[in-house]
């Protein structure tokens, strides 16, 4: 991450400039999804995007958590420019400065809900001792004390739910980037597990972006984007 | 080690696909070592019978050649080209000047005994019964160094053969066919007359045109049944290491002028046979190991296409392009290991198994049970082939495993 653009923005934020991104859908026609977007989301709030299926909505998150390049523009993380690192490094990014949580909450069923919490640990060399502490005191935290050792695929939907959040949060990543955490859940549920998002953004100091359909949690949120064919509205 | 734990845990969440995979790995393995062992530990017990009776290496005639060898050499003094030519070499029979020889052999450090032998033959009689045999006239201390003659002795003893000038030693289906005794007087006829023997033992070596031909005798006895005073013998030549025959019967022949011929070129039929049967066996049971290899390509491609899911999520928290390829491969190398540990150790109950089989074999060597070669070649070469089929088969679905991009699978799931 050594190209710094020294703009001037918050410390800390994620902040996407003029961002556009498209693909292939066959050999010729290519479809443009984002056109030309540009977002700042501040640590401690969270920042939400709505708008209607195909927007662009997810595609944006994905270029935000480095899983996608862009094809123009900027992606700047507490100001340094990040679309064009090495696979290697946006990998370690991943790992180290970024926590997803999806929809369908995407545990792996072979694995126990700790298993799954402390796998980014794991991965960035975290002894395995200090991992299943962290791991534990996080599902703790997030009222799955009992749940801890119980196989990742007999747990309640919102458990689940619980469980990814626990998993992105567990690096204490600067950015947690939430797809629908909530489509997937009831209105209860859905409260609940904003809640949890707003306590852990205010409490860890995390920017959170969250995607979502729901207006009522959009209308709650620090700080709120709506999207429609690629563009993005305050 | 996170790869490794994470590929244990995806293998024992799908069991059934997975124990198929090992099974085929196990099956493979197993038989292709029980064949093997087969195969070469009757190739094996083959060569030790010929080494014991005739020896590594034979040296018969001296020749003279007329025509000498062609050889062409460079202005460096080098030489370019050499021919050696035995068309029209002419052949006196047996070895000339047997002393020198015997002498200049064991100035060899590769050779371990040397056996003179004069070989002619005559006809047995017991009185009711007769037999035409070949006879095989030799120094026993000699022989005993060149041969496993001792060890071949069934009845009487060699000591026996040593203490009696007049004695002789049998083939075992001679000693059958002639319905005798250990210490019987017998008559050897031909040659320049008659003599009166004494049976002092019988030997089998298992090879059944030795057993129902061959007698020794004593050197001194035999030079004047056949009425050789002098010359007309062979020489019978051990090696500490076998396998260097071929170089040196070479080497022998052109040093010495006689005809040296080793073991592998005497026995090349049989020896082509044993080969063809254990490369056909090699091949055939590798068979089991490419369908089991294509069983395994096929689960792990399934896998691949199951855990695509999974795979996004690892990408997504920092797992990267190498990781989820070592995870696949980790799986492959898992069913891989207890594969050939579990093969081998079938492998091994299976060998001794059929080592106790009984089975009476007379024609080539002489056995009576199956005969296996316990050698750790032929579990490193089962490891070695099932490791290529193993990896290829895990290799392509980890690739495929590692190319999916996180974006698209969550992208398609939701």
């Amino acid at each position: 991450m050594n190209q710094v653009n020294e703009n001037s923005s918050h410390s800390g934020s994620l902040k996407v400039e003029d961002l556009y991104f498209s693909f292939s859908e066959h050999s010729s026609s290519v479809v443009d999804i984002l056109k030309g977007v540009t977002l700042e989301a501040q640590r401690g709030e969270i920042t939400s995007i709505a708008g209607p299926s195909g927007c662009g909505k997810s595609t944006l998150l994905y270029l935000m958590g480095l899983l996608e390049r862009p094809g123009s523009g900027k992606i700047l993380m507490d100001n340094m420019e990040v679309q064009n690192l090495s696979d290697r490094k946006r990998t370690i990014a991943r790992n180290q400065l970024i926590g997803f949580v999806f929809q369908f909450h995407f545990l792996i069923k072979e694995l126990t809900a700790l298993e799954n919490v402390r796998l980014p640990l794991l991965k960035n060399g975290t002894d395995r001792t200090i991992a299943n502490q962290i791991s534990s005191e996080l599902l703790d935290d997030l009222g799955l004390k009992n749940k801890v050792h119980r196989p990742a695929y007999k747990l309640s939907g919102g458990e689940q739910q619980r469980v990814a959040i626990a998993r992105s949060l567990v690096n204490s990543p600067n950015y947690l980037l939430a797809d629908e955490p909530t489509g997937n859940l009831d209105t209860q549920n859905s409260q609940a597990v904003f809640e949890l998002l707003l306590l852990m953004a205010q409490k860890l100091n995390i920017a959170v972006v969250l995607v979502t359909h729901n207006e009522n949690l959009a209308q709650q949120s620090d700080q709120e984007f709506r999207m429609l064919d690629g563009k993005i509205f305050t | 080690m996170l790869c490794l734990e994470i590929a244990w845990r995806f293998v024992i969440a799908r069991k059934r696909p997975m124990i198929l995979s090992l099974l085929g790995i196990v099956f493979g393995v197993s038989f292709f070592v029980i064949t093997q062992a087969q195969t070469s530990g009757f190739e094996q017990f083959f060569i030790r019978t010929i080494l014991g009776t005739n020896g590594a290496i034979r040296i018969s005639d001296q020749f003279q050649d007329p025509l000498g060898t062609v050889q062409k050499s460079g202005k460096d003094g080098k030489v370019k080209f050499i021919f050696h030519s035995r068309e029209d070499a002419l052949y006196q029979e047996g070895v000339h000047q047997p002393d020198l020889v015997r002498v200049a052999l064991m100035d060899y450090p590769e050779i371990s005994g040397v056996s003179e032998i004069i070989e002619g033959t005559g006809i047995l009689h017991t009185g009711s019964r007769k037999k035409t045999v070949q006879i095989n006239g030799i120094r026993w201390v000699d022989h005993l160094q060149a041969s496993d003659l001792n060890g071949q002795i069934i009845q009487g003893t060699i000591d026996q053969f040593a203490s009696d000038q007049m004695g002789a030693l049998l083939g075992s289906r001679i000693f059958s066919r002639l319905n005798i005794k250990v210490g019987d007087r017998i008559m050897l006829q031909g040659g320049t007359g008659t003599i009166h023997l004494r049976v002092c033992g019988v030997f089998e070596t298992g090879v059944s045109q030795i057993d129902k031909n061959r007698i020794y005798l004593h050197m001194g006895n035999a030079r004047s049944f056949l009425g050789h005073s002098a010359g007309g013998s062979i020489f019978q030549v051990a090696l500490n290491k076998p396998e260097l025959a071929p170089e040196l019967s070479q080497q022998l022949q052109n040093v010495l002028n006689h005809r040296a011929v080793s073991w592998q070129e005497r026995e090349k039929v049989w020896l082509d046979v044993f080969k063809a049967l254990r490369v056909s066996s090699g091949i055939t049971v590798s068979c089991i190991l490419l369908l089991s290899g294509l069983g395994i390509f096929n689960v792990f491609a399934i896998s691949v296409i199951e855990k695509t899911r999974d795979i996004a999520i690892l990408r997504s928290i920092g797992f990267s392009q190498t990781d989820v390829s070592a995870i696949f491969l980790w799986q492959g190398a898992i069913i891989l290991f207890a594969g050939i540990l579990l093969g081998s150790f079938f492998a091994g109950l299976g060998t001794y198994l059929i080592s106790i089989i009984p089975l009476r074999i007379r024609g080539i060597f002489s056995t009576d049970s199956f005969v296996v070669n316990w050698d750790l070649s032929h579990y490193l070469l089962a490891s070695c082939i099932a490791l290529i089929f193993v990896s290829v088969a895990t290799w392509i679905p980890a690739r495929r495993a590692s190319r999916i991009e996180p974006a698209k699978i969550i992208r398609e799931t939701i």
